[in-house]
């Protein structure tokens, strides 16, 4: 067996970041070091977190601020920011900032990344930490009225609550207002066809044009941390990522079974890896089908052809993952350690009617090609519009799709690899130009890309020996990972990097569970992309986002 | 002969009495139809009119666009190629609920939600009707334990029908769909149910620790929604 390789060394942290230089650089701020499964971590005073990350921004050069962990513990409050690289994902070090249990006051990260805006307000929103200097220190998901934290220690969940329904009032009206312009206010949503589900966009016009816009999320916030925390790892968990993306679900499935993997060191046989593999390059193709689908929708008004196009092409592809998993949707296939089953019986067949979609595939493209791109009216509406430059994308922390369209060349399957994506023959897509057209094209070629992908791994699925067909490691009946182990693990969903943090207590299930959705910081870039241009253009910027609320709102 | 009427239609459908052919006048033969025929020279249907309206009402339904979370996914694939609602009659997606008389509830209904669906509900033309759409829809589904799910449309507006699953298929959504299509040609209806969660005035509330609370931050007029997480089921 000398050719088969270690997958644990690809899961390996990255030895190439010197974490006793980074001490060195952050030197008497730093109080204490951690190491966490998978990366270093240093503790620092609450009042120092924007020295810190300034140093480890501009000197060190850790660009992306992927993830802001906020947990109570017995005896403090914790915030832990994970940082990366654009340029290198494999870099991660991560920042703890405690705070006291009777003043959970932390300085705020925003100045350093904007992304940090919407993930504090989170922070104090579900577990009560507040971030001194913060521009808007608002509830995020929960109504206004809320009373209590839900993720601190001491919420009773059974208690009373009100939630108002008031009249909006132009949030700039005092600012703006003179004889010349005459401001209007607009909402959109939470009930609305534009709004691709619940999320509230808070308007400002001035005739046509976007003065101002706040999205207003937290409509379908379904305490998907909550759940989690209170199911078991083994099995308990893995129904619900099926339900945070719900337009592409094996890629959330695979960041969960990533991370826990990870932290309970169990290594997935290589044929279930190519079968993971598959079934994550067809949620991919479902997701991006849908937001062509729907950003058609936005451009052209009706349920009209192309949506109906696109729903067919999703259809097929439904098809196929009901043969390998029995369901349409909440496919629940990956199981830690593995996937739940094998390809069905008779495999030829099931193998044919893969090949036959991806046959057909070329054509449908094409077919895309003549009503969409090529269509004047399209380009008119989309070219130049929504530009969202590389600089400002890196600090809101956007990822996926609409980091590519916005010429970051980034993609976790390359550039942090898992699954049995290093071993096959793809390319990650960009465009440079940044406005809406730019991300549907990146979509539209990242499908032909998975089909690649899809195609090489059923090849490798059919000449696979029939006694080596593998399809789940050996994992314990109940896992219980060691007491205060924590794990950062992110893959690249359909709309970006999707990530997980768990600590553990020593018990069988997560004392934290912390979900990075894509779409949440997508989200927050709308308004860099739709303030100054056309109320249309806003529509049609943020059907261009793919965001999917489920996941926003987790 | 003609003014009776037939069992089968054969033959050709050319007007046959003079009663007819003198309301008929110079019309085109093709707009002398087989089911002109069938009925006779007497173009009356008897029949009761609230009979009538349900039929026309359950032949016509006019569905509106909502979407809360993954069940409407696969609510528009329902409305698209494959499966198609329209063939029932029920398949055009409105996108104002003043021109819709039903309500699909696809997804899960949180606390900050609920009071706008109610107004969206309410906004709905009467008689309208609902069709709850996937477990969190009927009772909060796999989140029903969550801090923030409301346990089901049902707490907050009154539904007609269920149909189960997470999510249903098209399939599913579709039977259920025609199975409400044929509840109100027939004129049943379902029962208003007790709804817990309504929408009243913040001045109207009994005075407690929590309305002292929020007392300076809500004003009296504004319409709010009570959650007593308790007592719900």
């Amino acid at each position: 067996m000398s050719l088969e390789k270690p997958p644990r060394q690809r899961y390996a942290t990255d030895e190439s970041v010197d974490y006793d230089a980074i001490e060195e650089l952050l030197g008497e701020h730093v109080l204490g070091r951690e190491t966490h499964t998978d990366t270093e971590a240093f503790v620092i005073r609450p009042d120092e977190v924007q020295d810190v990350l300034f140093a480890l921004r501009d000197e060190a050069g850790f660009d992306h601020l992927s993830l802001l962990v906020p947990q109570e513990y017995e005896d403090r409050y914790e915030s832990i920011y994970y940082l990366t690289k654009y340029d290198d994902r494999t870099q991660e070090v991560g920042i703890v900032v405690p705070t006291a249990k009777d003043d959970p006051v932390s300085q705020t990260a925003e100045p350093v990344y904007r992304t940090a805006d919407w993930h504090e307000r989170e922070a104090f929103d579900l577990v009560g930490i507040e971030y001194e200097g913060h521009p808007d220190p608002r509830r995020i998901l929960l109504p206004e009225t809320w009373q209590g934290h839900p993720l601190a220690l001491d919420y009773d969940q059974d208690r009373p609550q009100i939630v108002t329904l008031a009249e909006h009032e132009n949030p700039i009206a005092d600012d703006h207002y003179d004889e010349d312009t005459d401001t209007m206010f607009l909402n959109i949503g939470p009930h609305h066809p534009a709004t691709h589900g619940v999320l509230h966009l808070k308007t400002v016009l001035d005739g046509e044009q976007v003065v101002d816009v706040d999205p207003d999320v937290g409509y379908l916030h379904r305490c998907e941390e909550q759940m989690a925390q209170n199911g078991t790892y083994r099995h308990q968990i893995m129904p619900y990522p099926d339900r945070w993306d719900y337009s592409s679900q094996p890629t959330n499935e695979y960041a969960y079974a990533r991370t826990i993997e990870d932290m309970a060191d169990i290594e997935v046989p290589e044929y279930a890896q190519i079968l993971r593999t598959m079934s994550a390059e067809f949620g991919r193709m479902m997701g991006h089908f849908l937001a062509l689908g729907t950003f058609c929708l936005d451009i052209y008004g009706d349920f009209t052809a192309i949506f109906m196009y696109a729903i067919r092409d999703r259809e097929k592809v439904q098809d196929i993952l009901e043969d390998l998993t029995g369901q349409r949707m909440m496919l629940n296939y990956f199981r830690v350690g593995g996937v739940v089953w094998d390809v069905p019986e008779p495999r030829e067949e099931f193998f044919e009617k893969i090949r036959d979609f991806l046959d057909e595939l070329p054509v449908a493209t094409q077919e895309y090609h003549d009503l969409i791109t090529s269509n004047e009216i399209f380009q008119k509406r989309t070219v130049d519009t929504g530009v969202l430059d590389r600089e400002t994308a890196k600090q809101y922390g956007v990822t996926g799709p609409v980091a590519r369209g916005s010429g970051i060349d980034y993609d976790l399957r390359r550039d942090d690899p898992y699954g049995y994506y290093p071993e096959l023959d793809w390319n990650v897509v960009t465009e440079e130009a940044g406005d809406n057209y730019s991300r549907l094209l990146v979509r539209m070629r990242e499908v032909e890309e998975s089909a690649r992908i899809i195609e090489q791994c059923v090849d490798l699925l059919e000449s696979w020996p029939e006694d080596d067909r593998q399809v789940q490691a050996n994992v314990p009946r109940t896992l219980r990972p060691d007491p205060d182990a924590e794990i950062y693990r992110a893959v690249e969903g359909a709309k970006g990097e999707v990530g997980i943090y768990m600590r553990s207590d020593g018990t069988d299930k997560p004392a934290r569970f912390k979900i990075r959705s894509p779409c949440f910081h997508n989200l927050h870039a709308l308004p860099e992309m739709a303030e100054g241009e056309y109320v249309a253009d806003l529509v049609a910027s943020l059907g261009s986002l793919d965001i999917i609320l489920g996941e926003v709102d987790r | 002969m003609s003014d009776t009427p037939k069992r089968t239609i054969h033959e050709s459908s050319d007007p046959m009495t003079k009663t007819r052919e003198a309301r008929m006048g110079d019309v085109d033969s093709r707009f002398n139809s087989r089911l002109r025929e069938a009925f006779g020279s007497s173009p009356f249907i008897l029949t009761k009119f609230d009979q009538f309206m349900n039929w026309a009402r359950g032949s016509s339904m006019f569905m509106l666009q909502f979407g809360i979370a993954c069940c409407s996914l696969e609510m528009m694939h329902t409305y698209a190629v494959k499966h198609d609602l329209d063939r029932f009659g029920s398949g055009v997606p409105r996108a104002s609920p003043r021109q819709a008389d039903t309500i699909i509830i696809p997804g899960t209904i949180v606390s900050k939600f609920a009071p706008r669906m109610k107004r969206v509900y309410d906004q709905m033309a009467e008689p309208k009707f609902v069709v709850n759409m996937g477990s969190c829809a009927i009772s909060g589904g796999p989140f029903q334990e969550g801090y923030n799910v409301v346990k089901g449309a049902e707490e907050v507006i009154p539904v007609d029908i269920n149909v189960p699953g997470c999510p249903p298929r098209p399939e599913a959504l579709l039977y259920g769909v025609v199975k409400l299509q044929e509840r109100i040609s027939q004129g049943e209806s379902a029962p208003v149910t007790v709804k817990p969660y309504e929408l009243e005035q913040f001045g109207d509330l009994e005075q407690d620790e929590l309305t002292e609370k929020l007392a300076d931050q809500i004003d009296t007029d504004d319409l709010i929604m009570r959650y007593n997480w308790a007592d719900s089921p």
